[in-house]
């Protein structure tokens, strides 16, 4: 199989050597894929701003030794001037897009529900009819639930007794009933809980009506999780602005 | 891998930004086979450069004294200082003889998936030479990239309440290259066409 078609988003990009790009994509069919892209930095190129981070691109790649190389890029939708204008869109963006990264650690593995879920972040995020930070937690807690680390907001994620809780505990899974409850665990406000578990199932009329101090701290919780699961935090998450 | 000192040099060259494992290994086998008054002019070269060029305390170019060519010229306009990424976007610049006025180096671009905060930039430097009210427009050449455009992005918004003129580069600079690969009359095109970015179009 010399050449190979996908649909993928630009995650990341590289510098290498005097004109060219490794460029990282997330595919819909071929999961996490890098690849070159010769000359993208010269003048001349009609390559390069389609291959730009948070670009949706119909893609060729030809099949190389180590790495394969971009033949033909089309693009469907490029996201990247909507968010480079506006900077809490931006670094909530960004750190869409290195946890996307970090949730597909195996080059080459499947990983369709991680891409279409960030196709529907990055186009929530651009549409603008939510507030961006929340967009944002929404997408990192259906990406930890995609990869298996579902959250409880509301029942015992020890026992599954009916909620809401008190208790909360990030290495705990979630909410502790009264049996269940670890030391340590933290008690955030019920609202926040009630907030992340519509950010997570996509109640987006409660999600809107939610007052900042709720948002904050449910932003910290999604982070801790975030930060547990993939042991090393995100460069980019503290970097975005919660406005 | 090679016996000790030979991959050590590969190693260390490989370090270099824009040189690959295989770019390495030619390098260090061209330097092998090279006359040793030519390495030594080499080595010799790299330790002079560390120990005299300095990055200027005004604007953070490259500069042999305290200050930069560009800030110590008299003839300079002082009214305006145009914002660049790196110390090599501004002889981009200078090639295109548009620009009167003077730099300044952010050290790079904002970039939250690398890391790269406001914080990591020169920009409460250039906060302090806005201060006095001498500096009038601020052009903002930043690369024709996202990084870029998002760097002006929050410069734009940091810089807007201070009440000096915020220019941005024309487009005709194609997206997603290096401010340094546009030819001349691309970049001087921009700059005549620089248009205000603080505030909204009427
Ligand atoms: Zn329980
Ligand atoms: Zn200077």
């Amino acid at each position: 199989m010399p050449v190979y078609r996908d649909e993928a988003i630009v995650l990341r990009v590289h510098k290498l050597g005097e004109a060219d790009r490794i460029v990282t994509f997330l595919t819909r069919g071929n999961g996490r894929v890098r690849a070159v892209a010769k000359g993208v930095r010269r003048t001349t190129s009609r390559f390069g701003a389609r291959l730009e981070p948070f670009s949706h691109v119909d893609i060729q790649f030809h099949v190389g030794r180590n790495l394969d190389t971009v033949t033909q890029v089309e693009a469907l939708e490029s996201h990247g001037p909507s968010l480079s204008s506006d900077y809490p869109r931006w670094t909530s963006g960004s750190a869409m897009l290195e946890t996307a990264e970090r949730m597909t650690p195996v080059e080459r593995e499947p990983a369709q529900q991680q891409f279409l879920l960030l196709v529907g972040g990055l186009r929530a995020l651009v549409a603008g009819e939510h507030a961006p930070s929340l967009v944002l937690d929404a997408y990192l807690l259906r990406s930890l639930a995609v990869a298996g680390w579902s959250p409880s907001f509301d029942a015992c994620a020890k026992c599954g007794e009916l909620g809401p809780h008190r208790a909360f505990s990030i290495t705990g899974g979630g909410a502790l009933c009264a049996e269940c409850r670890l030391p340590g665990s933290a008690s955030p406000g019920a609202e926040t809980l009630t907030l992340l578990g519509a950010l997570l199932s996509g109640d987006w009329a409660a999600a809107d009506a939610s007052d900042e101090r709720n948002r904050r701290e449910g932003s910290g919780l999604v982070a801790a999780f975030l930060t547990w699961h993939l042991e090393r935090g995100l460069r980019s998450l503290p970097l975005v602005e919660r406005s | 891998m090679y016996e000790g000192v030979v991959q050590d040099l590969i190693d260390e060259l490989g370090r270099l930004p824009g040189i690959g494992p295989k770019g390495a290994q030619r390098i260090a086998f061209y330097i092998l086979q090279t006359d040793l008054a030519d390495v030594r002019r080499l080595a010799e070269l790299l330790l002079e450069v560390k120990e005299k060029v300095h990055f200027c305390v005004e604007c953070g170019n490259v500069a042999q004294e305290e200050r930069c060519r560009v800030c110590l010229d008299p003839r300079r306009d002082l009214t305006a200082i145009c914002v660049v990424e790196e110390p090599k976007d501004i002889v981009a610049i200078e090639r295109t003889r548009e620009f009167k006025g003077r730099y300044h180096v952010l050290g790079g671009a904002i970039s939250p998936i690398e890391g790269v905060g406001p914080d990591d930039l020169r920009i409460r430097e250039l906060m302090t030479r806005l201060a006095d009210g001498t500096v009038t427009e601020v052009i903002i050449a930043t690369d024709p990239n996202l990084e870029g455009e998002a760097t002006a992005t929050y410069l734009t918004r940091f810089l807007a309440p201070l009440g000096v003129a915020v220019t941005r580069l024309a487009s005709g600079l194609p997206v997603g290259g290096d401010l340094e690969y546009a030819d001349e009359v691309t970049l001087g095109r921009a700059f005549e066409g620089r248009r205000r970015v603080d505030r909204q179009a009427p």
